[in-house]
């Protein structure tokens, strides 16, 4: 079972190493002749005023939360999608698309409560 | 072997992330530990042969749960906790040394008493974790549960929504 | 494969139609903001799932494989939940539309909090227990802060968030426990999978953490600390149906739980005592501390912690009472309803007259008669006085402690009722004995009516106290038959 994974940890490991040791080559091979300019933030060309650190905005939130929430949906989702071969071989295929329909119907609302009152709009 | 190897490796790293992530002065830095346990515990899963549970954990909390921790860090502008320089460290070495003490009383009890359930097969738990047979109970004998998470789900964006506009003040 | 889904939908007819109602709501919102029409659909529905409800007291039956209980205890169970919904709704419309807050999506939560309590105290296996608390919790967190420009109502709603979320935690933890320990999350497998397995500390370590959640939920006292601030800082009436609604679905899933893997012959024993003991400190400390209150509607929070207390105390005598437990979350239910009900119209603007004490109200009864003696009733009535409901509640649950061999909690609780006369007397002593003039100008000059809908909910409440007080045998016969049929017996030992 294990091994199947063993293909997917390989990735992993290489993706971090390459990753990793990138950054460290960089930091050990280019030259360093910093500048106070070099040393600045980079903003496009202006100069950065202010911090970087501000408050954001509560409408980020909203965003996230809503993604969250759909996000969830889908885990809830997948597993009717890969086992909808089963309930169609054993004559459940419509009643589970009916499972599910509800389920995302309901959710449906959600969206639709949040088009219409405005919680995707950025105002 | 190499299953119980890896287990307790990424068993460490989890616990390790955890730790980091406490000490961690910097709230976002703190975030991204935390990132390093969850993951760590998405493979404890894939190695316990729970795939299905795996991936979920690493799109759902890895992803994006610790998105929406990152944006109300920011939302918050946290400032950087006070250094650890103020810890007393002799205090914390104690603490550390009572945890352990307390684990291997806690074993020898758990000897004793035969605490631990048997385990079950490991083929079995596979089989019942499988995308598939998570559906199959999904939709069946959950079906009730799963239409009432689907309420709660709504009821989170309704919520959210309440919480967040200005109509509601 | 699909051929239980019908007949088990019409089994859980209730809950699914209270559900699909709070959808409809969010529809009926989303299009028309706040329309007239929301509290009647929600008020309409409530009351349709009640008498489903009472034509479904007589049977016992299961749906979803198990999952669901529905009929017999189920049923007695949701009317109480269904009845406080009910009297929430209605006391709810007046009071939130004098603060402005009476928002279509507030009547929505309500109902799907309803539902989730249904879910949550017809459990029959771990995962809808769970499923049932999240519902009925995301749902509460939201409705404390409704009111956002309020600063106490916000702290009182982070607070009740993040030690609510917090107790979640323990409560998942105690289920996987349990799973891990029993290999089931049916309720009804788990006696037969525990004798099977012993009783292992995987088991004893599971019991424990779900306890705490359950005591968290119905605010026992280690666990207590939130209650008062966030039945103060929450819209009066809303308090009224997280003490009496949440606390009833939580009581009744925390006796599905005792009685189906907690048998008190054999391995319950301990698990009683742990009963018995938080009891009594919940008695005490709630009683005591409600001493000290000067602002009502704190004082009402450290009340419902000590009637939790009582509560606790029939479910400490095991089976014996069960049945008192039950007549005792009704007659709460009712009475509880009511008083934070005089509350809500006592607060007529939610600015001025939000923070009501002791001082401020003095003289109102006699301004406004109907409000006082009401307040009269629900007061005797929570301190039990005889022949009002409250009493034979104490009475019930005293008996069965006593029966069960804990005479000691018994006593601690009739000394612990003595002791709350003290307080619940001296709101009647401001009401009625004090002169108007030692109130506070704006609550002397503060004109205000008491709208209809309260006034029906206050006197059907006053009507309820009494009728149940009068003839409690009814109630108890209805309750204590859930405990010996033998198909109820099948369902819970």
């Amino acid at each position: 079972m294990l091994t199947d994974f063993v293909p997917l940890f390989l990735m992993i490991a290489m993706a971090l190493g390459l990753a990793m040791s990138l950054l460290k080559l960089a930091e050990w091979l280019g030259p360093k002749r910093p500048r106070a300019i070099k040393a600045s933030a980079y903003e496009s060309g202006m100069d950065p005023v202010g911090t970087a650190r501000d408050r954001y905005s509560v409408k980020f939130y909203l965003v996230g939360m809503i993604f969250i929430v759909f996000d969830v949906e889908i885990v809830f989702m997948y597993p009717w999608a890969v086992s909808f071969r089963h309930f169609l071989a054993n004559g459940g295929g419509l009643g589970s698309l009916a499972v599910i329909s509800v389920f995302v119907v309901i959710l449906l609302v959600g969206l639709l409560y949040d088009i219409k009152k405005g919680g995707l709009d950025w105002d | 072997m190499l299953e119980t190897f890896l287990f307790f490796l990424f068993a460490i790293v989890a616990v390790v992330g955890a730790l980091g992530m406490l000490i961690a002065r910097n709230p976002v830095s703190s975030a991204l530990w935390m990132i390093m346990t969850l993951f760590s515990i998405a493979c404890l899963y894939i190695t316990l042969n729970a795939e299905f549970i795996g991936v979920i954990q690493v799109l759902v909390y890895a992803g994006a749960i610790m998105v929406l921790f990152l944006f109300v860090i920011m939302l918050l502008n946290l400032e950087s906790m006070p250094s650890l320089g103020d810890l007393d460290w002799r205090k914390v070495v104690a603490f550390a040394l009572g945890i352990a003490v307390l684990a291997q009383l806690l074993v020898v009890i758990s000897l004793k008493l035969d605490v631990m359930p048997e385990p079950v097969a490991i083929a079995e738990a596979a089989d019942a974790t499988s995308a598939t047979n998570i559906g199959i109970a999904l939709l069946t004998e959950h079906s009730f549960s799963l239409e009432i998470i689907g309420v709660l789900l709504l009821a989170a964006t309704v919520g959210a929504v309440m919480l967040a506009k200005k109509r509601f003040v | 494969m699909y051929d239980f889904l019908l007949p088990d939908m019409g089994a859980t007819a209730p809950i699914l139609l209270v559900a699909l109602i709070g959808v409809v709501l969010v529809v009926v919102d989303s299009f028309s903001n706040d329309s007239a029409s929301i509290p009647w659909l929600s008020g309409a529905v409530l009351v349709a799932a009640i008498t489903i409800e009472l034509a479904r007291v007589g049977v016992t039956d299961s749906a979803f494989m198990g999952h669901v209980m529905s009929g017999g205890f189920a049923s007695f169970v949701n009317v109480v939940i269904l009845l406080g919904a009910l009297g929430s709704v209605i006391l709810s419309v007046p009071y939130l539309s004098r603060t402005g807050h009476n928002f279509g999506e507030v009547h929505a939560l309500i109902l799907i909090a309803t539902a989730g309590m249904m879910v949550l105290a017809n459990a029959g296996s771990l995962i809808t227990l769970f499923v049932g608390l999240e519902t009925m919790s995301i749902c509460l967190y939201v409705l404390t802060g409704l009111v956002r420009d309020n600063e106490r109502a916000n702290e009182s709603a982070l607070k009740y968030f993040l030690l609510g979320a917090f107790s979640t935690g323990f409560f998942l933890y105690g289920i996987a426990l349990l799973y891990g320990a029993t290999g089931t999350m049916m309720l009804s497998d788990m006696p037969a999978a525990l004798v099977e397995t012993g009783r292992t500390g995987f088991f004893a370590g599971g019991v424990a953490l779900l306890l705490i959640g359950f005591f968290f939920k119905v605010s026992a006292v280690p666990f207590h600390m939130w209650t008062p601030d966030v039945y103060q800082g929450a819209p009066t009436t809303l308090a009224g149906f997280m003490s009496t609604a949440s606390k009833t679905a939580a009581f009744a899933a925390l006796i599905l739980v005792l009685g189906r893997i907690l048998p008190l012959d054999d391995v319950g024993l301990d698990t009683r005592h742990v009963l018995a003991i938080v009891a009594a400190i919940t008695m005490v400390v709630g009683n005591v501390l409600a001493l000290a209150q000067r602002n009502i509607k704190r004082m009402l929070a450290y009340s419902s912690i000590a009637h939790a207390g009582y509560i606790l105390t029939g479910l400490a005598a095991g089976a014996l009472g069960y049945a008192g437990a039950l007549y005792y979350l009704l007659a709460y239910t009712v009475m509880n309803i009511g008083a934070f009900g005089v509350m809500s119209v006592l607060e007529w603007d939610g600015k001025q007259g939000a923070e009501q004490t002791i001082d401020s109200l003095a003289g109102i009864g006699s301004r406004k008669p109907l409000l006082g003696v009401a307040m009269g009733v629900f007061m005797f009535a929570l301190s039990g006085f005889p022949p009002l409901a409250g009493f034979f509640g104490k009475y019930f649950v005293f008996a069965a402690a006593v029966d069960a061999g804990l005479t000691w909690l018994a006593l601690i609780g009739v000394l612990a009722s003595v002791v709350s006369a003290y307080y619940y007397l001296r709101v009647l002593v401001a009401f009625w004995m004090k002169k108007p003039e030692d109130a506070h100008v704006s609550v002397q000059s503060a004109a205000f009516d008491v709208p209809l809908f309260s006034k029906v909910v206050l006197v059907a409440c006053v009507a309820a106290l009494i009728a149940l007080g009068i003839v409690p045998g009814f109630i108890t016969e209805a309750a204590g038959a859930f405990f010996v049929t033998p198909e109820a017996t099948a369902l819970l030992p």
